[in-house]
């Protein structure tokens, strides 16, 4: 829980008891001690600004200071990952900020065609979701063969498949070794860390400077708490949990119970981001994907599947999309007149709104269809097109004002303006605030939009 | 150090709702369902109680419906044909519910619409084929829904139906008519907690006992809205456990309806990008995974369309219950 701004106080000099002679100096350049305790509880200051603050008070400042779920980054090329730093337990109280890390695993065991067939598989996969190109984030490679030699070959034939992260499930320090130097140059996170084997896995990962997971067995999180305490006194930071629990309802319990402890009671020894295995709790492939997508809700922060298929990385990419919208501010694009297919004066114009969703579910109708058009997107401060009609943001005096400050009047050879279906209602009213405009009413949903350009333009 | 798993405990909780009757409580059904009743937040089952399961309803329409997926025609066969076929096979998949959709000049192929007459009779065919308890939706257009479902309401009196969708252009007359025939309503608002507590008061005030009213506050499938369907539920949920009695509903939604209408679901390979895969797996998982999503926000009854979908999203209802003991 961070301070609030009169605790901060009593710990600077002001607030001592007696007060320390510096106290109310101005020197950090407030007035007063407490507006400066005030000003660093909205994080507007820095402590750094106060000389006199005691190096014990210094060290409970910067502690509460430090965010209750660390920021742990894994990096591939340039590239990186972030993943921890949430402050809320459900999104409307403000909006997650780290979408979880999704990964599919490889055994080295299975030999380095399959692995090298995976990964490339899930490297190039990309998906476009309302204009945002959505892909996977890496592989986890597990260290089944029993040969550290073969375990480097497998990573370093992922590492060449892409650019993506890697988890290095291994827990032979050898394995482990041969494979950070097969992936020099990325920040890979290392799998897993036990109440047996932690002394040397925490020597690896401090030595490579990457981040350890931490699992403790069966969901007993007393014992994952205790765990990570020690390796941090041992000088590794950056940790990820692993509660163990693996079903549909441990994995939400141990999730949640993980979320409040940390953001509630400040634990600093759980306050990690969560690694899950959904496939390992599943039957099938469906039931991986409804167990993942727990856990995308529900405060995962790597994700390891076990079945790579375009159709459920598909869904499990939106839903986090969705998921991590920040609530305050829907997609949105610009508003503006967008040519599709390098139309010409005669090609019809069709008019939408400026909610992301709603623009990209016609645009790619009609790219896909091939045909040439003018989409004209109107200002209705991004929504739906019926959310909007309801709003009053997408009604006739907003089109026809869309209509009028956009160049489609001198684009457009034609004076015909298609609307959607759903506000089928405006045409009369759009009419009268557009004289010498023909207003026609499209089909209702965008797949059926080509199907009506052929037939009536 | 001692770690304490954090235990919430709410003051208020869920109402418990009943749909059908049996014989024995003046309906016809071979067995009730009765949901609500948590005293948590969905399945966390060491802090509090949530006596019932979530019910799965299947969705089956009074005709072939024209604008479904071919992959639901496909999945179900004739029986589309047929409402109490359909039933059946409803059953035979798993419903815990029957949700029969009233088709009008929309969804029908040759833009008819339907009577009175034909509503009773579908219902009549429903009940007969079927023990399962019943939701009935008329097809969306609120004079017309308050034509047919009077008449349903009517037909299937003491039977408690769930008689949808109760809007607020149309809640006097479904709910007068859930009063008049013993029946319950499904009362449905635009995604907004306030819009949603004044249409439970709406509905109270006439005189309906709330223990006769499910919630929808409607939903968007994945990708298509599904984040406002989520935060909605769970601000109504905890608002419930938090006291507010006018949130204290079982919450209905309709998962099924809203993924089958999109082009993931309806647009077979060719049509879209490769990345999207194999049709019917992403159709399903679609339709699953909005389910299931809204299920830990809070969902009391999802409703589907596909067979396969439902026998997925009961394992995972059942696994969810197990206390969290269904792990490894
Ligand atoms: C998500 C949602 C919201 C979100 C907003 C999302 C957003 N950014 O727009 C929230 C929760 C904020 C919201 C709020 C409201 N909502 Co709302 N909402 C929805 C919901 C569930 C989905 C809308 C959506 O995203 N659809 C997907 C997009 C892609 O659809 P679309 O824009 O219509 O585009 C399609 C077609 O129109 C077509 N198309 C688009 N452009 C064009 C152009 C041409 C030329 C053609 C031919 C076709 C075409 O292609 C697209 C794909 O087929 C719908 C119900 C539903 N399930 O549909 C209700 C719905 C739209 N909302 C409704 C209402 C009433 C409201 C509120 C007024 C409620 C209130 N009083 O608070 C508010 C208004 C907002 C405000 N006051 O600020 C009603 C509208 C009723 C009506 N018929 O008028 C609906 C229909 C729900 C209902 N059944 O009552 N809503
Ligand atoms: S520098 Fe600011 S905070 Fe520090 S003692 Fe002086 S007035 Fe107080």
């Amino acid at each position: 829980m961070p301070l609030s701004g009169l605790d901060i106080y009593k710990l600077l000099p002001g607030g001592q008891k007696p007060p320390h002679p510096k106290a109310n100096c101005k020197e950090c350049g407030f007035p007063t001690c407490l507006a400066f305790a005030m000003k660093l509880a909205a994080k507007q200051a820095e402590l750094s600004a106060c000389k006199y603050v005691s190096p014990e008070a210094a060290a409970r400042l910067s502690d509460a200071a430090a965010p209750p779920i660390r920021l742990i980054t894994l990096s591939a090329n340039g590239h990186k990952l972030e993943v921890g730093n949430e402050t809320v337990l459900h999104r409307h109280e403000k909006t997650f900020y780290h979408p979880p890390g999704l990964f599919v695993r490889v055994n080295d065991g299975d030999g380095l065609e399959r692995v090298r067939a995976v990964a490339e598989q899930v490297s190039r996969y990309v998906v476009d979701y309302v204009g945002m190109p959505l892909s996977l984030d890496g592989l986890a490679v597990a260290y089944t063969s029993g040969d550290p030699e073969q375990y480097a070959e497998a990573v370093a034939a992922v590492c060449k498949a892409g650019k993506k992260m890697l988890i290095l499930m291994a827990q032979d320090v050898a394995a482990l070794r041969a494979a950070l130097a097969a992936a020099a140059g990325r920040t890979p996170l290392i799998y897993a860390a036990t109440a047996d084997n932690w002394q040397a896995l925490a020597e690896v990962a401090k030595a490579a400077r990457v981040p350890l997971a931490v699992r403790a067995p069966d969901g007993n999180l007393e014992a994952l708490a205790n765990l990570t305490a020690q390796i941090a006194a041992a000088g590794v930071e950056d940790l990820v949990l692993d509660p163990g629990a693996r079903g549909f309802g441990d994995s939400l319990l141990a999730l949640t119970a993980i979320r409040r402890l940390a953001l509630k009671q400040n634990l600093r020894s759980l306050g990690y981001p969560v690694i899950t295995f959904p496939g390992e709790g599943a039957s099938n492939s469906c039931q991986e994907a409804a167990l993942a997508g727990q856990h995308i809700a529900k405060y995962a922060g790597y994700i390891v599947l076990d079945h790579f298929t375009p159709a459920t990385a598909y869904a499990l990419l939106v839903l986090r999309t969705n998921i991590y919208t920040d609530p305050q501010k829907p997609i949105q694009v610009e508003p503006g007149l967008y040519p599709i297919h390098n139309p010409g004066p005669d090609a019809p114009l069709m008019v939408t709104t400026n909610f992301s969703i709603t623009y990209f579910s016609v645009r790619n109708e009609l790219e896909s269809s091939g045909r040439p058009g003018w989409l004209l997107v109107a200002d209705a401060e991004g929504m739906s097109v019926l959310t909007a009609w309801a709003a009053g943001k997408f009604d006739a005096e907003r089109i026809a004002k869309a209509v009028k400050e956009s160049s489609a009047a001198s684009k457009v050879a034609h004076r015909r303006l298609i609307i959607p279906g759903h506000v089928a209602v405006l045409m009369g009213e759009l009419e009268e605030e557009l004289p010498g405009w023909t207003i026609h009413v499209g089909p209702r949903e965008a797949v059926d939009l080509p199907g009506f350009l052929k037939a009536a333009w | 150090m001692p770690v304490t798993i954090p235990q919430t405990k709410y003051a208020g909780k869920v109402r418990e709702v009943t749909i059908g009757a049996t014989r024995a409580e003046g309906g016809t059904r071979s067995r009730t369902v009765t949901v609500g009743g948590e005293t948590t937040l969905p399945f966390l089952l060491h802090e509090g109680e949530m006596p019932h399961p979530p019910a799965v309803a299947v969705e089956i329409c009074d005709r072939r419906p024209a604008d479904w997926s071919p992959l639901l025609y496909e999945a179900w066969g004739e029986a589309v044909n047929d409402p109490a076929t359909w039933a059946r096979a409803a059953e035979a998949a798993g419903a815990d519910l029957v949700l029969l959709h009233l088709t009008g000049p929309v969804q029908r192929a040759d833009g008819s619409t339907p009577t009175a007459q034909e509503a009773r009779q579908a219902v009549r065919r429903v009940l007969e084929a079927t023990g399962l308890p019943l939701l009935v939706f008329g097809p969306g257009i609120a004079d017309l829904d308050n034509e047919l479902l009077v008449a349903v309401a009517e037909e299937a009196a003491g039977e408690r139906l769930v008689l949808g969708v109760c809007e607020d252009k149309n809640y006097r007359t479904l709910v007068a008519a859930a009063l008049a025939h013993g029946h319950l309503v499904d009362g449905r608002t635009p995604m907004d907690v306030n819009l949603a507590k004044q249409l439970m008061i709406l509905i109270r005030d006439m005189g309906l006992p709330l223990e006769r009213v499910l919630m929808d506050p409607s939903t968007g499938a994945l990708g298509y809205g599904i984040e406002y369907g989520y935060s909605v539920m769970e601000r109504l949920r905890l608002a419930a456990l938090n006291g507010d009695a006018m949130t204290q509903q079982p919450m209905l939604v309709t998962p099924g309806e809203e993924a089958w209408r999109l082009k993931e679901a309806k647009v077979g390979d060719g049509g879209v990008p490769a990345a999207w895969g194999d049709w019917a797996e992403r159709a399903i998982t679609w339709e699953v995974l909005t389910a299931t999503t809204l299920l830990h926000a809070g969902a009391d009854v999802v409703c589907l369309r596909h067979p396969a979908s439902v026998a997925e999203v009961k394992a995972v209802i059942a696994r969810l219950m197990a206390g969290g003991k269904d792990g490894k």
